[in-house]
């Protein structure tokens, strides 16, 4: 491999990468505003000026093509200066926003004018003012005053999201971006812009002044607004999901998510209509109850039924987990052979970016681990059919709103003699269920969910329940966690009592007189790594936090991939 | 047992003690004419000087509108926690307000750190050192309690202006 000198170190290179990548590849980052690894280069921010050796002028590290022998220096005095130089024409006319800017913690602008700017300014003109709060699209605000003119959101519409939406008018200090006219910027993946710009010119109108970004807690985790499963980072505060962002996985969403994903996955986490508790149907109405009395009943009502009036309905929203031990609960102990999962589909969603027309993100997951009828046994159409005819008296449904996507059902099922259902909201189907367990939320558990692909990624939690402790579970903690005490209305927040669907299955399963010995879900997954074949000679090492290949070969491929 | 010798016994005049007894008086007597110093608390209240620092409160603008833009910089310097800041959106030129802004005052330390950190002049030290509650509700302060008309503040402003 060709080498060349970076600051006395060598660097190693390929044919074509530019000194700015190649060094990136080597753990160095110079600093750039206007490059972006998976954009187009543009060249105009200035600030990655660097200095070669026989070159009569410094030259833009993101542009310059690396060369077998070169010898580079990026924090030499020349390129200091110049570098001090580009920081002080840049913030001529930034205004002074931080304090009510939302980029502020995480502000490229703001680092670099702190490692490299001179402190004060030396320009005593009125500085330029231009448009500020103009929104650009339904979810995202510009700040004239405060773009840097690097580009990269113009970059982005055109190359990414190829949907040619911003540009710039004026020029020089006038400079600023609008839409094209009779246009917005409403691409599916507009939102992108706001954590690829620089400063705090582009931002988000859904976390606009929710919190400084330095209060929240990142926790790494998988979308679950379609089965692309897109790395997320889940942005919690005072127990309260606060917003989204992507995490990059060049495997499988690089740096970027939906729009959909990033605004309406999250919100039903911190709900006022989460189920708190296991609840009971008395006398008509859905009454509170503890787990054991749940349990009880639950286990003493599937009893009076025989193993044919019984079917089970698992999730492609819950985990790998639970699947595996629903389908472990209705073959082992109750002895069913009817049980299937839902299908989410909406070919209107999907595109040939991200986004896929199966808008649940386990389904794979769901099949792979054992969710689908035995020999002889009722597939969903099936079991709807016998409910209907009345041979199916019992049905237990696990994490998935049946009625909300097929309301038609609401009233076969109403006619059910046992419905109990695992869900985290009040919604269409617990209204007619007889017993509702609490379920955690996919930001409330450990757990693992497969993709379109095969490719299977934890999910861990973020949000605190009285299942999962924050600081005993290792989970992530922001400044306020750590140092809150019960008396202080900023710390835990908002805490329920739900359990993972995994869980709930063993504590039923000990009341039915047979223990599951798992205690965590880790020790479920081992369970499924070693009985199906897919998983073999995985665990949550290996999975890590970009995800590991199942051995899908093995499966057969779902019917709605 | 030998008896232990003082170093020096005392002289006769010591010995009486009446000489002492009158020097002790002469001094009570001097001091009966200087001024004083002690005050009646509560009848008589102490006014501190500027360089004070009594509980933080919000710097509350003449047309009733408070200064801080809820960039939540006090929040975060506090070395106890006591400040708790949720911003929102407003109408207003700048563009970010508190919606709630409360401090705990079991927690908050008189530091003064906030008032120094504060990109707005909007949160300064009183002269307020009359903090007392019975339950842990009492001691939360919100903006209601906080808000301080700028007039009242102007002396410590000043005093900021010229030793910051
Ligand atoms: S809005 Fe942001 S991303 Fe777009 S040109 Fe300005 S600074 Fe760059
Ligand atoms: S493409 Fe799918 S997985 Fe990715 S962010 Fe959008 S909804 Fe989530
Ligand atoms: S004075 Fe110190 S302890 Fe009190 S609120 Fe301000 S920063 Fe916190
Ligand atoms: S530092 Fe000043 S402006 Fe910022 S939140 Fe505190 S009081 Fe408000």
């Amino acid at each position: 491999m060709p080498k060349f000198v970076l600051d006395g170190k060598e660097i190693e290179f390929e044919q074509g990468q530019t000194i700015i990548q190649a060094a990136k590849k080597s753990g160095i980052t110079i600093p750039h505003f206007c490059w972006h690894e998976s954009l187009s280069i543009s060249g105009n921010c200035r600030v990655c000026l660097v200095e070669i050796e026989k070159m009569p002028k410094l030259a833009i590290a993101c542009s310059t093509l690396a060369a077998e022998g070169m010898v580079v220096y990026s924090e030499s005095d020349k390129a200091l200066s110049a570098r001090n130089a580009v920081m002080e024409f840049e913030l001529i006319n930034h205004p002074l926003d931080c304090p009510i800017c939302d980029e502020a913690g995480e502000c490229k602008l703001q680092d670099y004018a702190y490692s490299h700017g001179s402190g004060e300014s030396r320009f005593n003109e009125e500085k330029i003012h231009k448009d500020k709060r103009v929104p650009l699209g339904p979810l995202v605000m510009f700040d004239g005053d405060r773009c840097i003119s690097c580009s990269r959101c113009i970059r982005f519409c055109d190359e990414i999201a190829k949907d040619p939406q911003l540009t710039f008018i004026k020029r020089g200090d006038r400079i600023t971006i609008v839409t094209y006219p009779g246009k917005e910027l409403d691409n599916p993946y507009s939102m992108n812009v706001t954590d690829i710009c620089p400063v705090g010119a582009l931002t988000s109108r859904d976390f606009r002044f929710k919190a400084r970004v330095w209060e929240l807690s990142s926790t790494k985790s998988i979308c679950n607004g379609c089965s692309r499963g897109c790395n997320i980072n889940l942005e919690v505060r005072n127990n309260q999901v606060l917003r989204l962002t992507p995490r990059q996985n060049e495997d499988v969403n690089s740096f970027w998510m939906c729009d959909h994903g990033r605004v309406n996955t999250y919100k039903f986490i911190n709900a006022e209509d989460r189920v708190d508790s296991p609840y009971l149907r008395r006398g008509g109405t859905l009454t509170r109850s503890g787990w054991d009395e749940a349990f009880a009943a639950a286990s003493s009502e599937l009893k009076s039924y025989s193993k044919n009036e019984i079917a089970f309905i698992g999730s492609s929203f819950a985990t790998c987990e639970d699947n595996f031990l629903l389908s472990k609960f209705a073959t082992q102990i109750i002895g069913t052979k009817h049980m299937d999962f839902m299908p989410h589909f909406d070919s209107g969603f999907g595109d040939n970016f991200l986004r896929k027309g199966d808008t649940a993100p386990n389904s794979l997951g769901a099949k792979t681990v054992g969710i689908f009828p035995g020999k002889g046994g009722l597939d969903l159409e099936g079991i709807i059919k016998s409910v209907k005819d009345g041979q199916i008296k019992a049905v237990f449904l696990m994490e998935d709103n049946l009625i909300a996507l097929r309301p038609e059902l609401k009233e076969i099922f109403s006619k059910l003699d046992l419905f109990i259902v695992h869900s985290s909201n009040f919604n269409e189907t617990t209204e007619i269920a007889d017993i509702v367990f609490p379920a955690s939320t996919y930001a409330e558990k450990h757990g693992t969910i497969v993709n379109f692909e095969g490719r299977v990624q934890r999910l861990r939690p973020a949000v605190a329940t009285f299942d999962v402790d924050r600081a005993l579970e290792g989970m992530s903690l922001s400044r306020w966690d750590k140092f809150g005490t019960k008396f202080d209305s900023w710390a835990e927040g908002n805490k329920r009592d739900a359990r993972s669907s995994w869980r709930i299955l063993a504590g039923l399963s000990g009341a039915m007189g047979h223990k599951y010995r798992y205690g965590t879900a880790e020790e479920v997954f081992m369970d499924i790594a070693k009985s199906i074949s897919a998983f073999n000679g995985l665990d949550y090492e290996v999975i890590g936090e970009l995800g590991a290949k199942l051995k899908l070969d093995s499966v057969s491929k779902p019917a709605i991939a | 047992m030998a008896l232990k010798r003082r170093k020096k016994d005392l002289t006769f005049l010591e010995k009486i003690y009446i000489p002492e007894i009158a020097k002790g008086l002469a001094l009570t007597f001097k001091n009966m004419l200087k001024p004083k110093f002690t005050m009646q608390y509560p009848e008589e209240k102490f006014i501190p000087p500027p360089s004070y620092r009594g509980r933080p409160v919000l710097v509350m603008e003449n047309n009733g509108v408070e200064r801080c833009v809820a960039c939540g910089l006090c929040s975060r310097v506090c070395p106890p926690l006591a400040i708790e800041v949720q911003a929102a959106e407003t109408e207003r030129e700048k563009e970010r307000y508190p919606i709630k802004f409360e401090i705990n005052m079991l927690r908050c330390i008189f530091c003064g750190l906030c008032e120094e950190v504060c990109p707005e002049e909007a949160i300064v030290m009183s002269k307020d050192y009359e903090l007392a509650f019975t339950n842990r509700g009492d001691a939360l302060y919100g903006k209601d309690k906080l808000l301080t008309p700028v007039n009242q503040l102007q002396d410590r402003i000043d005093f900021l202006r010229n030793y910051k």
